[in-house]
Protein backbone atom coordinates (compact mmCIF):
# COMPACT_ATOMS: atom_id res chain seq x y z
CA UNK A 1 0.00 0.00 0.00
CA UNK A 2 2.59 2.26 0.83
CA UNK A 3 4.63 1.66 -2.04
CA UNK A 4 2.19 2.41 -4.05
CA UNK A 5 1.43 5.77 -2.75
CA UNK A 6 4.61 7.18 -4.71
CA UNK A 7 3.67 5.98 -8.31
CA UNK A 8 0.02 7.59 -7.98
CA UNK A 9 1.37 10.98 -7.17
CA UNK A 10 3.54 10.61 -9.82
CA UNK A 11 0.51 9.23 -12.23
CA UNK A 12 -1.41 12.27 -10.73
CA UNK A 13 1.42 14.95 -11.28
CA UNK A 14 1.67 13.82 -14.79
CA UNK A 15 -2.08 14.26 -15.52
CA UNK A 16 -2.01 17.56 -14.24
CA UNK A 17 0.72 18.28 -16.42
CA UNK A 18 -1.11 16.66 -19.20
CA UNK A 19 -4.95 17.74 -18.00
CA UNK A 20 -4.92 21.05 -16.23
CA UNK A 21 -8.48 21.18 -15.87
CA UNK A 22 -7.48 18.54 -12.96
CA UNK A 23 -6.28 21.60 -11.36
CA UNK A 24 -9.58 22.91 -10.22
CA UNK A 25 -11.32 19.91 -9.34
CA UNK A 26 -13.45 20.28 -6.92
CA UNK A 27 -11.81 17.92 -4.57
CA UNK A 28 -9.61 20.96 -4.13
CA UNK A 29 -11.72 23.89 -2.50
CA UNK A 30 -10.87 24.73 0.49
CA UNK A 31 -13.25 24.00 3.74
CA UNK A 32 -11.51 27.66 4.95
CA UNK A 33 -11.38 31.06 4.43
CA UNK A 34 -8.45 32.54 2.85
CA UNK A 35 -7.83 36.38 2.79
CA UNK A 36 -9.43 36.88 -0.02
CA UNK A 37 -12.19 33.83 -0.48
CA UNK A 38 -14.55 32.34 1.32
CA UNK A 39 -13.74 28.15 1.67
CA UNK A 40 -16.84 25.90 0.93
CA UNK A 41 -17.98 25.16 5.08
CA UNK A 42 -19.08 29.35 4.95
CA UNK A 43 -20.72 29.51 1.78
CA UNK A 44 -22.72 25.79 2.00
CA UNK A 45 -23.45 27.02 5.67
CA UNK A 46 -24.23 31.27 4.74
CA UNK A 47 -26.66 29.89 1.78
CA UNK A 48 -28.38 27.21 3.83
CA UNK A 49 -29.24 29.79 6.79
CA UNK A 50 -30.41 32.24 4.01
CA UNK A 51 -33.18 29.84 2.07
CA UNK A 52 -34.23 28.39 5.47
CA UNK A 53 -34.71 31.71 7.13
CA UNK A 54 -36.43 33.42 4.11
CA UNK A 55 -38.21 29.65 3.98
CA UNK A 56 -39.01 30.30 7.51
CA UNK A 57 -40.51 33.89 7.01
CA UNK A 58 -42.71 32.70 4.32
CA UNK A 59 -44.12 29.60 6.53
CA UNK A 60 -44.38 31.36 9.96
CA UNK A 61 -46.06 34.13 7.53
CA UNK A 62 -48.62 31.07 6.14
CA UNK A 63 -49.24 29.31 8.94
CA UNK A 64 -50.86 31.73 10.99
CA UNK A 65 -53.47 32.98 8.29
CA UNK A 66 -54.16 29.25 6.59
CA UNK A 67 -57.87 27.58 6.97
CA UNK A 68 -57.37 24.31 7.95
CA UNK A 69 -56.68 24.48 11.32
CA UNK A 70 -54.94 20.73 11.21
CA UNK A 71 -52.77 21.76 8.47
CA UNK A 72 -52.20 25.30 10.66
CA UNK A 73 -51.47 22.67 13.40
CA UNK A 74 -48.70 20.55 11.38
CA UNK A 75 -47.37 23.98 9.98
CA UNK A 76 -46.21 25.17 13.00
CA UNK A 77 -44.65 21.77 14.07
CA UNK A 78 -43.00 21.69 10.99
CA UNK A 79 -41.32 25.81 11.35
CA UNK A 80 -40.81 24.77 14.98
CA UNK A 81 -37.99 22.12 13.77
CA UNK A 82 -36.70 23.97 10.85
CA UNK A 83 -36.54 26.67 13.74
CA UNK A 84 -34.35 24.41 16.16
CA UNK A 85 -31.79 23.09 12.90
CA UNK A 86 -31.92 26.77 12.01
CA UNK A 87 -30.24 27.42 15.33
CA UNK A 88 -27.99 24.36 15.38
CA UNK A 89 -26.78 25.76 11.97
CA UNK A 90 -26.34 29.32 13.05
CA UNK A 91 -24.55 28.07 16.39
CA UNK A 92 -22.46 26.30 13.99
CA UNK A 93 -21.87 28.73 11.59
CA UNK A 94 -21.00 31.43 14.27
CA UNK A 95 -18.30 28.97 15.96
CA UNK A 96 -16.96 28.57 12.41
CA UNK A 97 -16.91 32.37 12.20
CA UNK A 98 -14.89 32.99 15.05
CA UNK A 99 -12.40 30.52 14.51
CA UNK A 100 -12.06 31.69 10.58
CA UNK A 101 -11.80 35.25 9.83
CA UNK A 102 -13.80 36.57 7.01
CA UNK A 103 -11.72 37.17 4.04
CA UNK A 104 -10.80 41.17 3.20
CA UNK A 105 -13.02 43.25 1.30
CA UNK A 106 -11.65 43.96 -1.76
CA UNK A 107 -10.21 47.29 -2.86
CA UNK A 108 -13.80 48.35 -4.64
CA UNK A 109 -15.64 48.55 -1.55
CA UNK A 110 -15.63 52.42 -0.53
CA UNK A 111 -14.72 53.73 2.97
CA UNK A 112 -18.59 54.53 4.10
CA UNK A 113 -19.32 50.64 3.28
CA UNK A 114 -16.11 49.46 4.76
CA UNK A 115 -17.33 50.61 7.85
CA UNK A 116 -21.45 49.59 7.67
CA UNK A 117 -20.72 46.75 5.96
CA UNK A 118 -19.64 44.71 8.97
CA UNK A 119 -22.09 45.98 11.39
CA UNK A 120 -25.10 44.86 8.68
CA UNK A 121 -23.52 41.83 9.04
CA UNK A 122 -23.29 41.41 13.15
CA UNK A 123 -26.91 42.86 12.84
CA UNK A 124 -27.09 39.70 10.72
CA UNK A 125 -25.84 37.48 13.15
CA UNK A 126 -27.62 38.99 15.76
CA UNK A 127 -31.16 38.38 13.89
CA UNK A 128 -30.95 35.00 13.07
CA UNK A 129 -29.60 33.86 16.60
CA UNK A 130 -32.59 35.83 18.04
CA UNK A 131 -35.25 34.51 15.91
CA UNK A 132 -35.25 30.77 16.58
CA UNK A 133 -34.39 32.28 20.27
CA UNK A 134 -37.29 33.98 20.77
CA UNK A 135 -39.47 31.33 18.84
CA UNK A 136 -38.29 29.02 21.52
CA UNK A 137 -39.43 31.18 23.78
CA UNK A 138 -43.11 31.59 22.68
CA UNK A 139 -43.37 27.99 22.49
CA UNK A 140 -41.75 27.49 26.46
CA UNK A 141 -44.48 30.30 27.81
CA UNK A 142 -47.42 29.67 25.67
CA UNK A 143 -50.56 28.44 27.78
CA UNK A 144 -51.26 25.94 25.22
CA UNK A 145 -48.12 24.00 26.28
CA UNK A 146 -47.84 21.78 23.55
CA UNK A 147 -44.90 20.24 23.17
CA UNK A 148 -41.87 20.57 20.71
CA UNK A 149 -40.27 17.61 19.28
CA UNK A 150 -37.94 18.66 16.69
CA UNK A 151 -39.27 16.47 13.31
CA UNK A 152 -40.90 14.08 15.64
CA UNK A 153 -37.37 13.12 16.75
CA UNK A 154 -36.74 14.29 20.64
CA UNK A 155 -38.58 16.24 22.97
CA UNK A 156 -37.14 19.76 23.09
CA UNK A 157 -37.37 21.17 26.65
CA UNK A 158 -39.25 24.60 27.26
CA UNK A 159 -36.83 27.71 28.14
CA UNK A 160 -36.95 27.96 32.02
CA UNK A 161 -39.46 30.66 31.30
CA UNK A 162 -42.89 31.61 33.26
CA UNK A 163 -45.88 30.39 31.63
CA UNK A 164 -48.97 33.10 31.33
CA UNK A 165 -51.18 34.48 28.10
CA UNK A 166 -49.24 37.56 28.84
CA UNK A 167 -45.57 36.34 28.07
CA UNK A 168 -46.70 34.41 25.49
CA UNK A 169 -48.59 37.82 23.65
CA UNK A 170 -45.11 39.63 24.11
CA UNK A 171 -43.22 36.73 22.44
CA UNK A 172 -45.17 35.90 19.89
CA UNK A 173 -45.02 39.75 19.04
CA UNK A 174 -41.30 40.13 19.56
CA UNK A 175 -40.99 37.09 17.32
CA UNK A 176 -43.36 38.88 14.66
CA UNK A 177 -41.58 42.00 14.73
CA UNK A 178 -38.16 40.35 14.55
CA UNK A 179 -38.76 38.59 11.73
CA UNK A 180 -40.17 41.31 10.04
CA UNK A 181 -36.96 42.92 10.46
CA UNK A 182 -34.61 40.79 9.51
CA UNK A 183 -36.44 39.95 6.76
CA UNK A 184 -36.10 43.75 5.67
CA UNK A 185 -32.32 43.07 6.63
CA UNK A 186 -32.35 40.47 4.47
CA UNK A 187 -33.45 41.93 1.60
CA UNK A 188 -31.01 44.98 1.81
CA UNK A 189 -28.40 42.78 2.13
CA UNK A 190 -29.23 40.76 -1.23
CA UNK A 191 -29.37 43.91 -2.87
CA UNK A 192 -25.88 45.39 -1.80
CA UNK A 193 -25.16 41.94 -3.11
CA UNK A 194 -26.59 42.78 -6.28
CA UNK A 195 -25.46 46.11 -6.35
CA UNK A 196 -22.19 44.92 -5.87
CA UNK A 197 -22.41 42.19 -8.76
CA UNK A 198 -24.14 44.12 -11.50
CA UNK A 199 -23.06 47.55 -10.45
CA UNK A 200 -19.34 47.77 -9.07
CA UNK A 201 -19.14 44.46 -10.75
CA UNK A 202 -16.30 43.38 -8.27
CA UNK A 203 -16.06 39.91 -6.61
CA UNK A 204 -18.23 40.16 -3.43
CA UNK A 205 -21.46 38.08 -4.82
CA UNK A 206 -19.12 35.40 -6.74
CA UNK A 207 -16.98 34.80 -3.53
CA UNK A 208 -19.73 33.70 -2.32
CA UNK A 209 -20.98 31.50 -4.92
CA UNK A 210 -17.02 29.87 -5.85
CA UNK A 211 -15.79 28.63 -2.91
CA UNK A 212 -11.90 28.74 -2.37
CA UNK A 213 -9.07 27.37 -4.28
CA UNK A 214 -6.51 27.93 -0.70
CA UNK A 215 -4.41 29.12 -3.64
CA UNK A 216 -5.21 32.45 -3.41
CA UNK B 1 -75.76 -18.66 36.16
CA UNK B 2 -77.99 -18.37 38.75
CA UNK B 3 -75.22 -18.31 41.72
CA UNK B 4 -73.28 -15.57 39.81
CA UNK B 5 -76.99 -13.13 39.08
CA UNK B 6 -76.79 -13.75 42.85
CA UNK B 7 -73.63 -12.66 43.89
CA UNK B 8 -74.09 -9.92 41.53
CA UNK B 9 -77.13 -8.91 43.67
CA UNK B 10 -75.61 -9.69 46.80
CA UNK B 11 -72.89 -7.19 46.10
CA UNK B 12 -75.58 -4.94 44.78
CA UNK B 13 -77.38 -5.20 48.41
CA UNK B 14 -73.70 -4.48 50.12
CA UNK B 15 -73.67 -0.95 48.67
CA UNK B 16 -77.27 -0.28 48.99
CA UNK B 17 -78.49 1.81 51.95
CA UNK B 18 -77.82 -0.26 55.29
CA UNK B 19 -81.05 -0.07 56.62
CA UNK B 20 -81.99 -2.01 53.41
CA UNK B 21 -82.65 -5.40 54.26
CA UNK B 22 -81.77 -6.94 50.96
CA UNK B 23 -82.10 -5.52 47.72
CA UNK B 24 -83.80 -8.38 45.24
CA UNK B 25 -82.44 -9.17 41.24
CA UNK B 26 -84.91 -7.19 40.03
CA UNK B 27 -83.69 -3.68 41.62
CA UNK B 28 -80.77 -3.65 39.34
CA UNK B 29 -82.20 -5.36 36.41
CA UNK B 30 -83.87 -2.57 34.18
CA UNK B 31 -83.91 -0.08 32.12
CA UNK B 32 -81.73 3.26 33.03
CA UNK B 33 -81.50 6.61 31.73
CA UNK B 34 -78.39 7.92 32.12
CA UNK B 35 -78.22 11.50 34.03
CA UNK B 36 -75.80 13.56 32.90
CA UNK B 37 -75.86 16.04 36.32
CA UNK B 38 -74.64 12.79 37.99
CA UNK B 39 -72.20 11.00 35.46
CA UNK B 40 -69.13 12.33 33.73
CA UNK B 41 -67.19 11.26 30.75
CA UNK B 42 -63.31 12.50 31.36
CA UNK B 43 -60.20 11.38 29.12
CA UNK B 44 -56.90 11.77 29.36
CA UNK B 45 -54.36 12.03 26.95
CA UNK B 46 -50.46 11.62 27.09
CA UNK B 47 -47.68 14.09 26.16
CA UNK B 48 -44.31 13.59 24.70
CA UNK B 49 -41.85 14.47 27.70
CA UNK B 50 -44.26 13.35 30.42
CA UNK B 51 -48.18 14.84 31.47
CA UNK B 52 -50.88 14.78 29.41
CA UNK B 53 -53.72 17.12 29.06
CA UNK B 54 -57.39 16.20 30.82
CA UNK B 55 -61.02 16.78 29.12
CA UNK B 56 -64.61 16.20 29.62
CA UNK B 57 -67.61 16.30 27.78
CA UNK B 58 -70.26 18.15 29.46
CA UNK B 59 -72.91 16.92 27.03
CA UNK B 60 -74.44 13.36 26.34
CA UNK B 61 -77.01 10.98 26.62
CA UNK B 62 -77.87 7.21 26.62
CA UNK B 63 -79.49 4.71 28.67
CA UNK B 64 -78.10 0.91 30.46
CA UNK B 65 -80.43 -1.75 30.27
CA UNK B 66 -79.52 -4.55 32.61
CA UNK B 67 -81.36 -7.86 31.89
CA UNK B 68 -83.58 -9.43 34.26
CA UNK B 69 -82.17 -13.40 33.73
CA UNK B 70 -78.72 -12.68 31.75
CA UNK B 71 -76.21 -9.86 32.57
CA UNK B 72 -75.04 -11.14 29.36
CA UNK B 73 -77.42 -9.71 27.46
CA UNK B 74 -77.63 -6.15 29.03
CA UNK B 75 -76.99 -3.07 26.23
CA UNK B 76 -75.77 0.03 26.46
CA UNK B 77 -76.29 2.96 24.59
CA UNK B 78 -74.57 6.36 24.47
CA UNK B 79 -74.43 9.19 22.98
CA UNK B 80 -71.41 11.76 23.19
CA UNK B 81 -71.95 15.68 21.78
CA UNK B 82 -68.22 16.76 20.73
CA UNK B 83 -69.50 19.88 20.69
CA UNK B 84 -69.37 20.16 24.47
CA UNK B 85 -65.95 19.20 24.55
CA UNK B 86 -63.90 21.45 27.49
CA UNK B 87 -60.17 21.22 28.69
CA UNK B 88 -59.79 24.57 30.66
CA UNK B 89 -58.26 26.02 27.58
CA UNK B 90 -60.31 27.65 24.99
CA UNK B 91 -58.16 27.79 21.94
CA UNK B 92 -57.38 23.83 22.80
CA UNK B 93 -61.67 23.71 22.78
CA UNK B 94 -62.27 25.28 19.36
CA UNK B 95 -59.33 23.52 17.94
CA UNK B 96 -61.18 20.26 18.99
CA UNK B 97 -64.38 21.21 17.84
CA UNK B 98 -63.05 21.85 14.73
CA UNK B 99 -62.30 19.67 11.35
CA UNK B 100 -58.59 18.97 12.69
CA UNK B 101 -60.36 16.91 15.60
CA UNK B 102 -64.38 16.12 15.69
CA UNK B 103 -65.49 18.34 12.94
CA UNK B 104 -68.47 19.01 15.32
CA UNK B 105 -70.08 20.82 12.48
CA UNK B 106 -70.55 18.45 10.47
CA UNK B 107 -70.17 15.13 12.69
CA UNK B 108 -72.24 16.69 15.99
CA UNK B 109 -72.66 13.15 18.00
CA UNK B 110 -70.43 10.50 18.56
CA UNK B 111 -72.26 7.07 19.55
CA UNK B 112 -71.51 3.69 21.39
CA UNK B 113 -73.65 0.81 21.38
CA UNK B 114 -72.96 -2.18 23.07
CA UNK B 115 -72.48 -5.40 21.12
CA UNK B 116 -71.86 -7.94 24.10
CA UNK B 117 -71.36 -7.46 27.61
CA UNK B 118 -69.38 -10.52 29.56
CA UNK B 119 -69.43 -10.51 33.40
CA UNK B 120 -65.74 -10.63 34.80
CA UNK B 121 -66.36 -10.40 38.55
CA UNK B 122 -69.05 -9.70 41.42
CA UNK B 123 -69.06 -6.14 40.25
CA UNK B 124 -67.26 -5.97 37.09
CA UNK B 125 -68.13 -6.59 33.32
CA UNK B 126 -66.47 -6.29 30.27
CA UNK B 127 -68.78 -3.98 27.63
CA UNK B 128 -67.74 -4.76 24.17
CA UNK B 129 -69.80 -2.42 21.57
CA UNK B 130 -69.48 -0.44 18.16
CA UNK B 131 -68.46 3.62 18.53
CA UNK B 132 -69.13 5.87 15.46
CA UNK B 133 -67.11 9.10 14.97
CA UNK B 134 -66.35 10.98 12.17
CA UNK B 135 -68.24 8.23 10.13
CA UNK B 136 -66.40 5.60 10.77
CA UNK B 137 -67.27 3.04 12.94
CA UNK B 138 -65.15 0.43 15.49
CA UNK B 139 -65.42 -2.54 17.57
CA UNK B 140 -64.02 -0.96 21.20
CA UNK B 141 -64.13 -2.58 24.69
CA UNK B 142 -64.68 -0.77 28.02
CA UNK B 143 -64.71 -1.95 31.58
CA UNK B 144 -67.53 -1.50 33.73
CA UNK B 145 -67.37 -1.73 37.79
CA UNK B 146 -70.63 -1.40 39.75
CA UNK B 147 -70.08 1.32 42.15
CA UNK B 148 -73.17 1.95 43.54
CA UNK B 149 -76.73 0.58 43.74
CA UNK B 150 -79.49 2.37 45.51
CA UNK B 151 -83.41 1.82 44.54
CA UNK B 152 -84.01 3.25 41.44
CA UNK B 153 -80.20 4.68 40.94
CA UNK B 154 -76.81 2.82 39.04
CA UNK B 155 -73.75 4.01 39.11
CA UNK B 156 -71.00 2.51 37.21
CA UNK B 157 -67.12 3.60 36.67
CA UNK B 158 -66.45 3.14 33.28
CA UNK B 159 -62.74 3.02 32.08
CA UNK B 160 -60.92 1.97 28.70
CA UNK B 161 -58.36 3.56 26.06
CA UNK B 162 -59.53 4.16 22.34
CA UNK B 163 -57.01 4.73 19.50
CA UNK B 164 -58.12 8.45 18.11
CA UNK B 165 -56.38 7.14 14.98
CA UNK B 166 -59.06 5.22 13.57
CA UNK B 167 -61.50 7.60 13.55
CA UNK B 168 -59.16 10.68 11.24
CA UNK B 169 -58.02 12.23 14.41
CA UNK B 170 -54.29 10.96 14.56
CA UNK B 171 -53.40 15.36 14.48
CA UNK B 172 -50.60 15.63 16.73
CA UNK B 173 -49.43 12.41 16.82
CA UNK B 174 -46.55 11.74 18.31
CA UNK B 175 -46.64 15.13 20.26
CA UNK B 176 -49.79 13.72 21.61
CA UNK B 177 -50.60 9.96 22.32
CA UNK B 178 -52.51 8.19 19.73
CA UNK B 179 -54.47 6.38 23.09
CA UNK B 180 -56.87 8.29 24.86
CA UNK B 181 -58.01 6.69 28.64
CA UNK B 182 -61.21 7.57 29.07
CA UNK B 183 -62.48 7.73 32.64
CA UNK B 184 -66.45 7.62 33.32
CA UNK B 185 -69.13 7.67 35.77
CA UNK B 186 -72.44 7.20 34.62
CA UNK B 187 -75.01 7.62 36.97
CA UNK B 188 -78.48 5.87 35.55
CA UNK B 189 -82.35 6.27 36.46
CA UNK B 190 -84.55 3.89 36.28
CA UNK B 191 -87.05 4.56 33.67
Amino acid sequence: MVTTLPLVGRVKGVLEETHPAIRSCPMQFSITNSATRYGWAMIILHWLIGIMFIGQFVLGFMMVRIQSQRTAFELIQLHKSLGFLLLGLVILRIGWRLGNAAPHLPPSVGALERRTAPLAHLALYAFQTALPLSGWALVSVSTLEIPTMPFNLFVMPDLPLAESDAAESFWAATHWYLAYAGIALVALHAAAALRHHFLLRDSVLARMITPSSGRE
Amino acid sequence: MHARILGFAAFAACLAVPATAAVALSDAAGSYTISPARSSIRFTIGKAGGGGFDGAFARFKGTIRIDNGDVGRSKVDLTIYPESVGTGQGRIDAFLRSDAVFDAANSPEIQFHSTSVIRTGDTSALVTGRLTARGKTFPEKFTAELDGLKAGTIKFHVTGKVLRSRYGMDVGTPLYSNVVDFNMTLTGKRG
